[in-house]
């Protein structure tokens, strides 16, 4: 308590203000109404102010003083004009707002709203002026233990800060719970329901500044992202991928002493009140492929609903998180692309939300980096308040030249800064297809280096012993090959021996019987003659000699069974011109038939064995 | 024309057995994969159980800071206060491997995380180790034999274990690196070329900087060079394979820091350079031989033994006595314990309190092999139809996987390579004979078939006599001529041609063939189910299926995260040492001892600040510097591995060092027990107090579901710490050394209590305060 009082008295040094007050004297406040939310840990001014210009010239700025504790903490300020009331009352865009630095004014911050028209003589208007804190409640005590509530103290004065004469005003402090722990009483002071009400107090000068100090329980987690990155990767395949990272702390009393689970787990709403236990990220439609991690892993408590306007993410940290307390996760989800990105003159733009999806959270430090695709030109950033803005580049899945990154960066960020930005570019949709046909190119470069290697000589020696021997090898095989050839050749001319013969039994012809025969024959030896000059350069080949035993043998078979389908063929042939009987035909041949099965099978196996050489 | 055809297609079948066997090994790659992903999908991408986790962080710190600085890493953040050197005391492979992979990967901008990187690298480096696999038994008995044996291995559970995904550990590599070493030693010994020897050399250096198990490799090869000497079979090829493995190898693996100057001087090693000389001798002798007549080479053998009876007792008595002089006779504790499996329980209870250092059961031995337990026998019988150094090198590898894998349940992953080859072979010499037989029968059906089998089995019978007869004099001969090539292909031609006239019955072929298959088809059944079901736990996230869905304990990480969001940086924990790599790498806190139990005196310091009363744990830990106290807890959600459970190890180790825990002070009649029958020693310990503080509050009774007992001391305070988390299911609690300030007044009021309830715990108290060994 005794520090807050001193704060405050040091803020509000009287003497200066007077003297500057004079100065801007010619508008007069007729009437001020202000309410102050203090439901959860960010606290919401709201005031209407109604202006008279009761001056000479016309005026064309209104001036709007804070205290240095409360402007060092102004995360958000919407001034717009209000016309009508009730039912009827519209509300203008929102009016620029400029800081300006009077001289010798130290500890007080000056915005200067520039009205859309001047504010002629006599002429009045009514404005209202919404500015959003953080960190003005302070836990009192500082630390608790955890079966106490939070406690958090607020302080500001009962009267409008302001340069201005006010005729009449009046304040409202909206509590979370109708009870409070204690207030400061001053006259026309009421506490009903869960608002305090100051006033009305009528002509107050300027610069009377009464210290209000409002004590009370407010078990609301104060959870504050200490730091917030969020990455929007654009991918023109279909997908705007969102990565954010949470460094949070629970800002409010820290814990102090045990924590017991056991008192944690049966009575969570007395043992724990102020803890945080769960967030809910509102996300896009169709948001997909959602997941929830930190550094060392999934978290599985998390819980996703959707309908056709959001989803919702429930998650919860992986323990309840008591003041003080911290913890760092990442969230991540893809969203399509078509419902954020358009196109626009040429340009192509995302439009897409600044601020954190999370309910009621505090944002220390926020960096949106919009991770555009590579090759993107020309790009451009709109957004609805100033921030600090940067490139950068992102090297990542087969990228050369890098992706550039537009970096925002903001201090003090709440969820009335969850409004859409748009980032412009222009990208050739051509572009699109240069990582698949690098990868295309990539490939076929590796084929054509395996072709090229296997059909290179990359021999250093030319003239080793090795490597003569290789060649004498190849030559080998070659000529097993041609030897193949023939043989199959042979076998083949078998079959159709055969054939013959089963067409014989079929039709009778034996004269074309008999002609098969003869230029089977004559291919048979044309073939015997190719053969030759192999055997001898298998024969004469060192490289061949273990081979050599085999062909040989293979030769031999070759031959015996040659002789026997010849004999088989004439037997037949024989018969048939004998008109003998098919039985009769099949006793004479049964003993040479299956002579030729043996040496078939043999020469096949043969065959095949040297095939595996 | 029709020539051509032919010739064509020749050379396309030819070219299709390749570019199909080539298939078959890309899908067996894609199989050893994608069959360990189970964890990834069941599961998540992460890092499994106790040593990964260090892996893990060690290999982040490798990527972030660099190779030089990896080896002079001094790691302040584990075993407080000593530290322990990284560099000097971790085999680098897998983090060296892992390390490159993540860096090629970056470079060529595909943005891995590290994590991601680790926990895929075992799943990848299973799918090369079955491609090793393939070319070891292609070269023991071709690529039928090899193609099955990759087929298994990539499958084989006993792996599968130790490499699903997120299985960073040592094994995940060293298994690929022991078949690959293997692999190029009989590439060596069959081609007697000296670049794959040098090859092999490599390999084995990797070897060396993956795994401890490098050791078998450096005895087994040395048996087989052995074996062949003394069976015949010396060759200079032989030679070629062995000299320049012990010269490079050893001279590569002493630049390994962590083994260093262990590769000449411990026992490990001393077998190899024994068979080295050996060899050299018999070298010597073959060239003598060649160049003396037989009458002089008679004298020169009388000479040399003489001399050389000489020389050898005074090189054995110099390995005897270098034997002697080390401390636990120039053996590790862990290869003691795999000669005599019971020296480690009698002398070492932190080797025998790892699980994985038991013996196996039988039922470990079905789980882990299933089926390949039944084809071995076959294998070996297959590898006997003609033996050949590839061959009887496998049988080798066979037998001593097996007597070790008898040991020591972490070995039976060096059996499951050995057993996977056997059994290859086994299939595919068995398919071979029923196929042959069926196509016999099926082209020779014009035939009686009957007549046919008995004429066939005859005919085998002679042939396999007089074939087998000549295939050795070819041998001897081929060897004389030195003909290599021809060596190599002259028995397996042989043995074809043999094989081909064993004809069996058809129904009999389609019969067994069949079966075969199905017993194929069981393997593969079990395999898949290990791997989704029994292999695939990350051990730091337990799930359960109830009838209300699947509910999943993610205590440990929940614990982690707290203790590494809400707690000083420099702040140290203490715990019992299987959680300190985990706290070190997912909660960046120090501690005090850790799974790499290099400080047997640090973790019986623990052991006995666990076993204290809480007063001494207090004095110790405070000596420590320590802030935190982890216990991990199942009593309430009936998780069965917890601290009291290891307790007696505890309990055992404490006392190893400080012989005032004595542990009968903890069993009643023998039996550990926690409830009311327990010792007081055991109900005042203070691993009790901080397992049990307020457990009875839960339902009132404070039942175990482990134990399945009620608690013995129910309600009890603690004086000297205070609760400061405890995970959502109990499973792991944190609690804070109370400041000295607030300790003494927690003591005044304790003494009074205490005076009041018994008179005895305050003089026992005092006692164990001046035996605490840090004071």
């Amino acid at each position: 308590m005794n520090r807050l009082r001193r704060d405050l008295s040091l803020l509000f040094i009287f003497g200066f203000f007077t003297l500057f007050s004079n100065v801007c004297s010619d508008l007069v406040i007729s009437k001020l109404d202000r309410q102050i939310d203090l439901s959860s840990q960010i606290v919401r001014f709201t005031t209407s102010l109604k202006l008279e210009n009761n001056g000479v010239e016309a005026v064309s700025k209104v001036l709007l003083p804070y205290p240095e504790n409360q402007a060092k903490n102004l995360a958000f300020l919407l001034v717009t004009i209000t016309e009508g009331k009730g039912k009827t009352k519209t509300s203008s865009d929102r009016l620029p707002v400029d800081v300006i630095h009077p001289e010798g004014m130290p500890s007080l911050t000056w915005y200067a709203v520039s009205l859309p028209k001047e504010l002629s003589k006599g002429g009045s208007l009514t404005l209202e002026v919404k500015a959003v804190f953080t960190h003005l409640l302070t836990p009192f005590p500082e630390k608790i233990t955890q079966a106490d509530a939070q406690l958090v103290a607020f302080q500001d004065s009962a009267h409008y800060l302001s340069p201005y004469a006010v005729k009449v005003q009046s304040l409202t402090v909206k509590l979370p719970e109708p009870k409070v722990e204690s207030y400061t009483k001053l006259e026309n002071t009421k506490f009903s329901g869960s608002e305090i009400k100051y006033g009305p107090y009528e002509n107050i000068p300027p610069f009377s500044l009464p210290t209000i100090i409002v004590h009370f329980a407010n078990n609301k987690p104060f959870s504050v992202a200490q730091e917030l990155v969020r990455e929007i990767e654009v991918s023109h395949w279909g997908n705007v991928q969102v990565t954010e990272n949470y460094n949070l702390i629970h800002a409010g009393a820290e814990l102090k002493g045990e924590f017991s689970r056991l008192d944690y787990e049966e009575r969570p709403h007395v043992r724990g009140a102020s803890a945080l236990r769960s967030l809910v990220a509102r996300l896009p439609a169709r948001a997909h492929s959602i997941y929830y991690r930190d550094e060392i892993g999934n978290i599985s408590t998390s819980n996703v609903y959707s309908d056709s306007v959001k989803t919702l993410l429930e998650i919860e940290p992986r323990y309840p998180m008591f003041g003080g307390w911290r913890t760092a996760f990442t969230i991540g989800y893809g969203l399509p692309l078509q419902d954020f990105l358009f196109k626009s003159e040429g340009k192509r733009f995302l439009d897409i939300t600044f601020g954190c999806p999370m309910n009621d959270m505090v944002i220390e430090n926020i960096y949106v980096k919009v991770v555009l695709p590579e090759g993107s030109k020309d790009i451009s950033v709109v957004a609805p308040f100033p921030s600090k803005e940067t490139r950068e580049a992102k090297l990542s899945h087969l990228d050369i030249a890098g992706r550039p990154v537009v970096v925002l960066e903001k201090k003090n960020v709440v969820p009335e800064h969850n409004q859409n930005f748009q980032v412009y570019y222009r990208f050739s949709s051509l572009s699109l297809l240069r990582e698949p046909l690098m990868l295309v190119f990539g490939f076929l470069l590796f084929f054509v280096a395996c072709i090229a290697y296997v059909h290179a000589d990359l021999t250093i020696s030319k003239s080793s012993s090795s490597y003569i021997a290789k060649l004498q090898w190849d030559e080998v095989q070659t000529a097993i090959q041609q030897f193949q050839n023939i043989m199959n050749r042979v076998l083949v001319i078998h079959n159709k021996l055969d054939a013959s013969l089963r067409d014989l039994s079929r039709t009778g012809d034996v004269q074309a019987c008999k002609a098969a025969r003869k230029t089977a024959d004559a291919f048979l030896k044309e073939l015997t003659k190719e053969l030759k000059p192999l055997l001898s350069f298998l024969q004469s080949s060192p490289q061949a000699l273990h081979i050599v035993a085999k062909v040989e043998e293979l030769v031999v078979k070759e031959k015996e069974l040659q002789e026997k389908v010849m004999l088989k063929h004439s037997m037949v042939v024989d018969s048939y011109e004998k008109k003998s009987g098919g039985k009769d035909i099949d006793n004479r041949i049964a003993a040479v038939q299956q002579k030729i099965t043996l040496l078939r099978q043999e020469v096949d196996d043969l065959l095949e064995v040297i095939d595996e050489i | 024309m029709a020539a051509q055809e032919t010739s064509q297609s020749a050379t396309f079948r030819h070219a299709f057995g390749n570019v199909l066997s080539f298939a078959v090994l890309l899908l067996i790659g894609v199989m050893a994969f994608s069959i360990r992903l189970f964890s990834v999908i069941k599961y998540e991408s992460v890092i499994h159980e106790f040593d990964p986790y260090f892996n893990y962080r060690v290999t982040q710190f490798l990527t972030k800071s660099g190779v030089y600085d990896f080896w002079n890493w001094f790691d302040d953040r584990t075993w407080y206060p000593l530290g322990r050197v990284i560099g000097g005391t971790v085999y680098p492979g897998l983090t060296l491997t892992a390390g490159t992979l993540w860096w090629i990967l970056n470079s060529i901008n595909i943005p891995l995380s590290v994590e991601t990187v680790c926990v895929f690298t075992a799943p990848v480096f299973s799918a090369f180790a079955s491609w090793a696999t393939y070319l070891l038994t292609k070269e023991i008995k071709g690529a039928g034999a090899g193609l099955t044996a990759a087929a298994l291995l990539a499958m084989v559970p006993s792996y599968i274990s130790r490499s699903v995904a997120g299985s960073y550990d040592n094994e995940a590599v060293a298994i690929f690196a022991l078949i690959f070493t293997f692999y190029l030693y009989i590439k060596t010994l069959n081609t007697g070329s000296l670049f794959y020897a040098t090859l092999n050399a490599i390999a084995y250096f990797y070897m060396v900087c993956s795994w401890g198990g490098y050791t078998f490799i450096i005895n087994l090869i040395p048996m087989h060079v052995l074996l062949c000497i003394v069976t015949g079979r010396y060759s200079p090829r032989l030679y070629i394979a062995y000299a320049p493995l012990v010269v490079l190898g050893t001279l590569l693996a002493a630049l390994v820091p962590v083994v260093g100057f262990n590769a000449v001087m411990t026992s490990e090693h001393f077998a190899s350079f024994l068979v080295f000389i050996i060899i050299h001798v018999v070298a010597l002798v073959y060239y003598i031989k060649g160049i003396l007549t037989p009458q002089m080479f008679k004298v020169a053998v009388t000479l040399v033994v003489s001399v050389g009876m000489v020389l050898c007792v005074a090189v054995l008595a110099v390995l005897i006595a270098l034997v002697a002089s080390s401390p636990t006779k120039g053996w590790s504790g862990r290869s003691l314990s795999l000669l005599d499996p019971t020296y480690a329980s009698k002398y070492i209870p932190i080797i025998a309190s790892v699980s994985e250092h038991q013996p196996p059961t039988w039922p470990s031995y079905f789980m882990d092999i299933n089926v390949l337990a039944f084809l071995v026998p076959a294998g070996i019988i297959a590898c006997f139809l003609p033996l050949s150094d590839a061959s009887s090198f496998a049988v080798l590898y066979i037998v001593t996987s097996v007597y070790f894998s008898g040991v020591m349940v972490r070995l039976m992953l060096v059996l499951a390579p050995a057993a996977c080859i056997m059994s290859g072979i086994a299939l595919s010499e068995a398919f071979d004979v029923f196929t042959r037989s069926i196509k016999f029968h099926l082209v020779g059906t014009t035939q009686n078939p009957q007549d046919n089998a008995g004429d066939a089995t005859k005919v085998t019978q002679n042939d396999v006599k007089s074939e087998k007869s000549e295939d050795t004099v070819k041998e001897r001969s081929s060897r004389k001529s030195k003909k290599d090539k021809e060596n190599i292909e002259k028995p397996s031609l042989v043995s074809r041609v043999e094989k081909r006239l064993l004809v069996l019955p058809l129904e009999t072929s389609v019969m067994a063939v069949f079966l075969l298959v199905l017993l194929g088809a069981f393997y593969v059944v079990h395999c898949v189910w290990a791997a989704a079901e029994a292999y695939s736990a990350p051990s730091i996230v337990l799930t359960s299926r109830s009838h209300d869905g699947l509910h999943v304990f993610d205590d440990f990480r929940e614990a982690y995260a707290w203790l590494s969001h809400n707690t000083e940086v420099d702040d140290k924990v203490a715990s019992w040492w299987d959680y300190g790599y985990q706290t070190t790498a997912m909660a960046n806190r120090t501690v005090i001892v850790d799974n790499n139990t290099w400080n047997n005196t640090h973790i019986a310091t623990v052991g006995t600040a666990m076993s204290s009363p809480e007063k001494a744990a207090w004095d110790i830990f405070n000596s420590l510097d320590v802030k935190y106290v982890l216990v991990v807890f199942g009593g309430l959600v009936g998780y069965p591995s917890d601290d009291i459970n290891k307790f007696l190890w505890m309990v055992r180790i404490g006392g190893g060092v400080f012989p005032h825990i004595k542990e009968p002070d903890y069993l009643r009649d023998g039996q550990y027990r926690i409830d009311s029958q327990a010792t007081p020693t055991m109900l005042n310990s203070l691993m009790y107090k901080l397992s049990y503080f307020r457990f009875v509050e839960t339902d009132g009774r404070g039942y175990d579901r482990v134990r399945n007992t009620e608690i013995g001391k129910k309600h009890f305070k603690l004086t000297h710490f205070e609760e400061v988390f405890t995970t959502h299911h109990w499973m792991v609690r944190i609690y804070k050394l109370k400041s000295p300030r607030n300790r003494i007044r927690g003591k005044t009021k304790r003494s009074k209590s205490s005076l009041q309830k018994s008179g005895t715990s305050p003089s026992s108290k005092r006692s164990t305060r001046k035996r605490n060994p840090w004071q």
